[in-house]
Formats: structure tokens, sequence, C-alpha cells
């Protein structure tokens, strides 16, 4: 999975703009399904399989996009001032390389600031893409751009941009191709979602939902963990076993699936961790909300450092986390709160 | 068929917080199980109830709908035999200090909300506190007990038992919204023997105090072809603003604004006139604030109304209501239904005298 | 009255079923300073079987004497508070709705959205904030009594008025190893005096003191200690236990400690050292720590600082009364729930008795 993982983090998928990244899993997934088609927001959609008794229409979600800036003016001397696509602090900005999508590099860089010790805003950060005028400056308004670091394989531990939410989709994608290599039987229809937008309100989740009109759906997505020093309190640690989300800031997950992926992990002997918390959100929340209605989960892979250029994730969760979903989706479950 | 107030102070014996309202809907089952003639439960946990009319097929449907779910709080960690919490619906934190609680742990543990002293929190109130930053619950047991019993994802209800102050006045919590609850199956009750032209839903909605989902998801599903929300709105007291506030045991409210079509307006007002039923006409520029902000807006959209019952302090466990508001809200309610005629949709306009 | 037979041997007191049900009475029965007649009336009503006499005073405490049986027995007063912190209706604005003002150190931010009992009737109300509705950008600032208000909602407007006090109507529960209720600060103190008058031990007189108006300047043990003027004085009451976890939990990288708790739950009955309003007696804080450790009796030392007992008014009567205090911990004191271990009640109650049992004028031989 480790080469995959570097691939999808070194591909640029701004929110909005996620074609190179959602080509890259398409081509993955050609010969793992049914079914593959990209919808009109750009979302991929991959089916696997049809429910049978006992069996449900699942959708699995992952998002393609990830952080990133857009450009919102270019000054005279070729500066690009620039505002945040997605949530992202200036504090990780300052110094940082951005790459626009016509592979124009640049540094981040501040103004002088009045008081040393405040943190600037974006309004006093721009790019500096090494030109010296606006007319040798080749981006425009409105382009895109993401942050650039190397992939790092520290062996248990992995860092790169956009871990949040390229390790959700190499774990879907991971699945896929483990159903096949191991000829695995599901009772359900699985639904592969590689959704768009995510990052500015989870837009892409919505039609992606409405089209496939699920009768269950598990967000997979990244987690802030709790495991730095004198930080959030957060119950979700690196290491010990992907998260199963209870609540977050804008979902309560079904309680009948949150049990369903308790029971299943505690039976297959998998370490998991029960997190709450209270400013994130998935494309749970629109799933939940389509049509009349669809239970939700979430299965979370605890990150750090999330929505800089270095997060970091545990490779063993990551495996956990495919190991578990495997186990779920064999398992006959009808979700119901009768 | 019990007492009106005794099935209303079970409703608010009950959790039933959004996401997990299978108390109060197991209540209201029983209880609307001899009313109406089906039931089913949605997928986000609505529970959904018929009545059927008597006008010919395509018969349109009237939906009442009143959230069931309460607010409360959730487990978000364990610290030396105490909990993190979190909430569940929007909580004010400066209400939460030595509240008694339930937290429905493996079994259920009575428990109070502790504020911890400054010396215990960090300088600097930032990030690391949380929405109920610096609260713990202390359920009175060691800290190995609280591991075995307790985890993240348990619910915290509030444990205020219900205070009948008089024969009118009721407090407690959770009456935001099981007041309404408590008003729709009087509604039912006055509708027994009686017919109405349109199919008319009663709507137990799920989740309204954090997502509005279980409003917007039924609505999709039934496409009634009118909706009323049945909510409770700010009581007045003495020294509180007029104009944002309603005086308890002299409503219901009927709802203007946006969000209410000026027509349903009209005949919920002419109705409580005809029945000489006290009402106060309550403003919503803008909002309601109620499940009819969202089934307004669902596919090609709905006419609705909110109807209102007014609550002092509201969102505390100390909610207190005037049983009579709430008797009214029911009889209105069910005289609408019977009023109800079938071109009326062809009736319908925005401009009086249209 | 007291037979022979039973004064001959002390049995050490025992915490049972009894002796919990009367903490509940004791708990639940509502008694703001000033105002403390419900308890008086059980307190009567409990000491008047064990006592050679008892008499109520002009402020309302209760002085219960029983005798010791050997010649010359120390004069010994045992005081306990009665009263707890409260709430006085002080405007009636109409509709039920009433201003009010707090009795005794209680903060604002307890009261918010709590029920209480009003008057002797015991009328149920809330405390609510009527006057503003709570919007997001005003969490920051704390509530004030001038923000809250009791609402008996308007059908008991008349059946309270001005005047009329009022209490939080938590009721006791037994949660596990520990006991929730109002006004364990001072009712497990009553108890223990309680169960100290029934048990009293053979070699001193026992001078019991329910006093009244400790909250609120500890009036009631100043006038009780010019009245007794015993040879030294033991001051039964309830402490506050701060022993909560800091915030971050292990996470901080300095592995602090709470060096503010004060007492801790579970480590046995506080033994004072010092406090704002006195500095004990150190003849009878060694005769406690002694007796303590003879008899196994585990003990804490409550942190010298703030807050202060009956003791503080007492020691400074008359000529000087030796005077110590001996207290359970208990968390959340002055607030709608308080909590205590069953453990520390029922040790607390051992080491008063034993205590007080091993006295002898040698005790006091020494000079200060």
């Amino acid at each position: 999975m480790k080469t995959f993982i570097q691939q999808l983090v070194e591909t640029p998928g701004p929110s909005g703009y996620e074609s190179q990244v959602r080509d890259l899993v398409k081509k993955e997934l050609e010969p793992l399904v049914d079914e593959l088609y990209v919808d009109q927001l750009g979302n991929l959609i991959a089916r696997q399989g049809t429910p049978g008794a006992n069996g449900a229409k699942i959708m699995l979600a992952a998002h393609l996009d990830e952080v990133g800036v857009a450009a919102t003016h270019i000054d005279e001397q070729g500066f690009v001032r620039f505002l945040p696509v997605g949530a992202l602090s200036p504090l990780s900005c300052l110094g940082s390389r951005v790459q626009f999508l016509n592979g124009a590099s640049g540094v981040i860089g501040a103004e002088g600031l009045a008081d040393e010790n405040k943190t600037p805003t974006f309004g006093q950060l721009f790019i500096d893409l090494g030109r010296s005028s606006r007319t040798e400056c080749p981006v425009r308004v409105g382009d895109e751009a993401v942050f650039v670091q190397p992939f790092i394989d520290l062996g248990e531990r992995l860092v790169g941009k956009a871990l949040d939410d390229r390790i959700g989709v190499a774990l879907l994608v991971e699945v896929l191709r483990e159903i096949q290599e191991q000829k695995i039987q599901s009772p359900h229809g699985l639904y592969f979602v590689f959704s768009v937008q995510e990052q500015v309100g989870a837009r892409g989740a919505i039609t992606a939902a409405y089209g496939v009109d699920p009768d269950l759906g598990i967000a997979v997505d990244a987690t802030p963990s709790g495991d730095t020093p004198a930080g959030r309190k957060l119950v979700a640690s690196l290491g010990k076993g992907p998260a199963i989300r209870v609540r977050d800031g804008s979902t309560l997950f079904d309680p009948s699936i949150v049990d369903w992926m308790v029971r299943t992990a505690e039976a297959a002997g998998l370490p998991f961790q029960l997190e709450v918390v209270e400013k994130e959100y998935t494309g749970g929340r629109a799933i939940q909300l389509s049509h009349a209605g669809v239970p939700v989960g979430c299965l979370s892979l605890p990150c750090r450092y999330m929505h800089t250029a270095s997060e970091m994730v545990d490779y063993r969760d990551l495996q956990n986390g495919v190991r578990l979903m495997l186990e779920l989706l064999q398992r006959p479950f009808l979700p119901g709160r009768g | 068929m019990s007492e009106p107030v005794t099935f209303l102070k079970e409703l608010i014996s009950v959790a039933g917080l959004s996401g997990y309202e299978s108390p109060v809907r197991e209540l209201l089952q029983a209880a609307w199980r001899p009313l109406v003639d089906e039931m089913q439960v949605s997928r986000l946990g609505s529970l959904h109830a018929i009545r059927r009319g008597s006008a010919s097929e395509p018969r349109p449907a009237l939906l009442y709908a009143a959230h069931m779910d309460a607010i409360g709080m959730m487990v978000s960690g364990l610290l030396d035999g105490f909990l993190r919490i979190t909430e569940v619906g929007g909580l004010d934190p400066r209400i939460l200090p030595g509240q008694l609680v339930t937290v429905h742990a493996r079994k259920d543990l009575p428990g109070v909300v502790v504020q911890l002293p400054a010396h215990l929190l960090p300088a600097e109130a930032g990030e690391t506190l949380g929405k109920l930053g610096g609260l713990l619950v202390d359920v009175g047991l060691s800290a190995s007990e609280v591991q075995k019993l307790a985890r993240v994802g348990d619910l915290v209800s509030f444990a205020q038992p219900p205070i009948e102050l008089s024969e009118e006045y009721l407090a407690g919590h959770s009456l935001d919204n099981r007041a309404s609850l408590a008003a729709l199956t009087e509604c039912l009750q006055a509708l027994q023997g009686r017919q109405t032209a349109w199919d008319v839903w009663f709507v137990a909605t799920a989740q309204e105090e954090e997502t509005f989902g279980g409003a917007q998801t039924s609505a999709f599903q039934l496409r009634p072809a009118l909706a009323v929300a049945i909510d409770v709105t700010f009581g007045s007291a003495p020294g509180s603003p007029a104009y944002l506030t309603s005086p308890l045991g002299k409503g219901p409210t009927l709802g203007w604004g946006a969000n209410i079509h000026p027509g349903l307006y009209r005949r919920f007002k002419e109705l409580a006139e005809r029945l000489e039923m006290p009402y106060k006409t309550e403003l919503m520029p803008t909002y309601s604030g109620t499940d009819a902000e969202v089934m307004q807006i669902v596919a090609q959209g709905i006419p609705t109304m909110v109807l209102s019952i007014p609550l002092r302090y509201m969102h505390t466990p100390v909610e207190m209501v005037s049983l009579k508001d709430i008797a009214r809200a029911g009889r209105l309610l069910a005289e609408f239904a019977v009023q109800l005629e079938p071109d009326f949709m062809d009736r319908l306009t925005w401009e009086e005298g249209e | 009255m007291a037979t022979r037979a039973s004064l001959a041997n002390p049995r050490p007191p025992r915490i049972a079923e009894a002796q919990i049900r009367l903490l509940e009475r004791l708990c639940n029965a509502c008694a703001v300073s000033g105002n403390e007649s419900e308890v008086r009336k059980i307190v009567l009503e409990q000491v008047k079987p064990y006592a050679s006499e008892v008499r109520v005073d002009a402020l309302g405490n209760v002085l219960a004497v029983r005798l010791g049986q050997t010649s010359q027995p120390l004069r010994v007063m045992v005081a306990a508070h009665m009263d707890e912190v409260g709430l006085m209706l002080v405007d009636d604005e109409g509709d039920g709705i009433f201003r009010f003002d707090v009795i005794g150190g209680l903060n604002a931010s307890q009261l918010v959205a709590k029920s209480v009992f009003v008057g002797r009737e015991h009328v149920p109300g809330v405390i609510g904030r009527p006057i503003r509705i709570s919007e997001d950008n005003d969490r920051d600032e704390k509530l004030t009594l001038d923000d809250l208000r009791i609402d008996v909602s308007p059908d008991n407007a008349k059946r309270v008025k001005a005047g009329d006090y009022a209490t939080f109507s938590t009721a006791f529960a037994r949660l596990g190893a520990s006991l929730r209720a109002k006004a364990m600060d001072d009712r497990i103190g009553v108890a223990n005096l309680i169960e100290l008058l029934r048990n009293a031990p053979p070699n001193i007189d026992l001078l019991a003191a329910f006093t009244v108006q400790e909250e609120v300047g500890l009036r009631g043990a100043r006038v009780a200690g010019y009245a007794l003027n015993p040879d030294l004085a033991l001051v039964l009451d309830c402490t506050p236990a701060h022993d909560l976890p800091f915030w971050e939990g292990d996470s901080t990288a300095a592995g602090q400690e709470n060096t503010h708790y004060n007492t801790r739950l579970g480590a046995g009955p506080a033994i004072y050292i010092s406090d704002a309003s006195t500095i004990h007696d150190p003849r009878l804080i060694r005769h406690l720590m002694e007796t303590a450790e003879q008899l196994r009796i585990p003990y804490q030392i409550r942190q010298p600082g703030g807050g202060g007992t009956d003791a503080g008014a007492i020691h400074r009567q008359r000529f000087g009364i030796p005077s110590v205090s001996l207290s359970v911990p208990g968390r959340y004191i002055h607030t709608p729930a308080s909590l205590v271990r069953l453990e520390d009640w029922k040790n607390t109650l051992r080491l008063a008795h034993a205590a007080l049992s091993r006295l002898t004028p040698a005790v006091l031989a020494a000079d200060r």
C-alpha cells in the first residue's frame, strides 16, 4: 500500500480540481469493480456486487480533495495574494512551498508585522513565484495550489501532505483489492465513492448520495489525534487502531452502526478506539440527510498535524482499518431502529 | 389512556437525546397505537403515524411534526474516574455546574456535573478546552469502576425530576419539545370518532436539535401537501422584552414570517378566533428555528406553518410550561385537521382576498 | 432517659442503615442560616432520650448535656452546625417571579437552572434567567444574581412571599460507596454529633452544641461557647475536597500535581492544623493523631489556608477555649449536590468517639 499512498499524496487535488487524483484512482479500480462512473460534480463512483438477502446497498465514501489555496490577486511585482481552500490556519502556511496545478511553484511569505508575536492573517501572506511582474506571473486569479512536501516512510509511521483523506482513499482501494484477491463474498451491494469538495463543506457527498441512494453509508476519513503534548483533549491516538466515531461536529452516527462496528472489531480481535470530536465533519452528514434519510457510520484513521503539509498517520492503523472494513462487509447487516 | 399531565411527566422522565430517541419513541408508539391507523419508523428514527382521511384518491396529506429529541451530553473521554463531556444539541455551559445527571453507561449511573477550579485549568483558555471545557461528571465511583462501566460515546441526560408546580404549571427537562408531543397526543384523542377529509401524518421527528435531519427526511419521504411544525417558544416573565417572548397560559402562538405561508397563518388565525381561543402572533422574520425551516424547502417545497407553546428557561432542566397552552394547541390542531376541505390547496392564496 | 447500663460501656457508634436514613432526613430538611427550625426539630427529637438537659437558646442553638460517670469529668463541648447556605426571596416581581439574595457563601454559577423549595411548605420553584434569552455571544459572561430569579409559577405567586427562605431541592442519594445530597455541610456533622450523644463515653461531660448561623459568621457557636464555657471543644464539620484532576490529565509535560486539594475523598477524617479563622490547639491535634495511629484509623491533614469552622468563634470565648476541628471531606459543598464517601464518614465518627473516650486532663496539662 505504501507505494500507492506515496503516489496519492504527491498528486495535487485541491477542492474542485481533483481530476489528477481521480484519474490515478480510476486506473487502480478499473480491474476491480463491476461498474465505474463519474458524476456531474466529479465524484468517482464504483459499484461492486449487488445486495442479496440480508444485504444492503452500502455507500463507502472517502474524499479525493485536499486543502489548498486559491489565488485572489496578482500584484504589480508578481506576488500572489490568496485565500485558503478548506480549513487552514495562517500559521501552517508560513514558509510553506506550494505548487499550482499548471506546475508553477513558489513559497509563502509574510508582510512585516507590527507585533512580531502575533500570528499573521491570510491578508498578510502572499505567494512568491520568483517572478518580477504581473505579466511574467504564470498563474491567474482563481488558480488553485496545493502544499508541497515529499512523502516520508518512517516505518510504522507515514508522513505526507493530504493524508487527509488519501489514507481513506488508499483504505478503500485496498479493500477492493482484497475482495478480488481473496474472492471475498459480501452479501451487500458496495458503492465505493471517491468524493470531491469535502474540505469546503462535503458538497460532493450530497450529489453522490442522491445518485447512489444507499441503505446505509460509512464515511472513511482522517481524524485528529490527542496524543501530542498539551493538545486538544481528543481520545484517538496513533497506533491504537482505527477509530469508530460516535459523533462529530455535524453528525450523530447511527447507534446501530456504531454497535455493528464495535461488535465486529471485538469478535475479530481487532484494535479500535471509540471517539467523539466536536469540530470535525465528514461526508456522513450529507449522506445521512439524503432522500428519506440514510443511517451512517464513520471509520476514521488517527492523524497528527492535520491540514498541514506534514500530516502523520500510523500504517498499522490503516492495515487494521482495512481488516475491520473487510470483516464488516462480509457480515450480514441491516440497519434498524424499530 | 392516562391523564395528559401523567403522560407528559412520563415523556420528560426518559432521555431520548438527539440521535438516540428510542426511549421516548417507545412511549409514543404505545400511546399512539390505539389512536392511529398505521405506524412506521423512518431510517433516521422518526416515528410516522397516519390517520387516513375520507376524501377520494388522490388524497392530499397534512403533516404535523414535533421533534422528540432532547438536548443533553455525551462522554468524550475518561479522566481519573471523572468523565469529560461534549454537548448533544445546543447547551449553554453556564447551566451545567451542579446539575444532576444520569450517565447511560453499561448501567445507568447517577452523577453530578462539576466545574474545575481555575488552578486545575490550563493557564490560557484556548483550543484544548473545547465546548464544555473545564466541566467533568462525577459519578461517585472509583476510577477502576468507571473504567469498567463507562466509555466514550455514552449518553448523559439531565436527571432533574418533573416538578408539578400547580395544576396548570409543570417544570422539568425536555419540555422542549415533549410538551408539543403531548399536544399532538391530545390532538389525536380529540380526533377519536371524528373524520378528516385529508390524510394526517403525525410525525415525531428525530435529531431536530442537531441537524433538523428527521423533519427533512420524513418530509421528503411522505411528501405532504401542507406541513405544520409544533415546537416551543420563548415564554415571557416580568421584565423580559415583550416583543421577543410570549406569556405562559395565554397561548399557543401562531408564527408569521418567511418560514410560514401567509394563507396558512390566516386559516389558523380565523380558526382560533372562531374557537374563542387565546393566541398570540409570534414574529419570526427570517427563520423559525423549527422543523418548518427544513420542511419548507424539501424537494419542490411545502407550504408550512409554525404553532408554538410558550416555555420559560428554554434549554435548561427547569423549563416551565402551562398545561392549558398544551391542551389548546392540541385542540387547535384537531379542529384544523377536521375543517380542512379536500380542495384547500386550490384555495390557498398568498394575499388576502385573492 | 439514658440508663445506667448503657452509660457504663460506651459502644463505639456504627454507621448502619438507621444512621444513613437519619442523614437522609437531615440533608433533605431545609434549614438556612437564621431559619433552622426544621433541623432543630429533628435534633430535639433525636437527643431528648439521651440528654439530661436540653435547651434552645436565644439564637436557636440546641444545647444538650450528657453528664459523665467519673469524678470530675472533663467538660467537653462538641459542636456541629445545623444551618446550610441558601436563599431568601427579596422582591415580588409578579407572576410568581421573585428576586432573591444568597445567604452564606453561594456562587451564582451554581444557581443557574436549578430547582428549589421555598418556605415552610417547600413550595417547588426553579431558578432561571427570565429576562434575557441566552444568545451565543454572551456565553463568555458569567451570570450574576442580578440575572437570575426564583420562579414558582403564576399559580403559586400567593403561596410564597418576600422574606421566605429557599434551598436546593436535591434529594439524598446513595451512589455506590458515596453519598450525594445537598447540605452535607454540615448535616453529616449533626448526624455524627447525634451518634456521639447516643454513645457518649463516661469519662467526659458531653456538652453538645447544635449551632445556628455558622454560614453567616459563626454566630451561634460564639454564644454557645460563651454559655457552655467548656474545658475544650471539638468541632465536627464537612470540609471541601478539591481533589479533582488537572483538565490536561497526564498529557502535561511536567507531570503536575494538584497542590490545592484541601482534602481528598477516601483519605479519612480531616484534622485541622489551621484555617482562616483558627489556629487549632496543638495538644488536641496531637491527641487526635495519636488516637488515630493507635487504632489504625486513616486520617489526613486539611491544608492550611482559607475557610473556617465554629472553632473560629469558640476558641476566642471567655479566657480562651482550646479547640480543634475534625471534618468529613466532601466534594462540591455549597452546591446543589455534594459528595462524601461512606468510609470517610465511618472513620470520622470512629475517630471522634475514640478521641473523646481517651480524653484525660493530662491532654491539656502542658501549656499550649
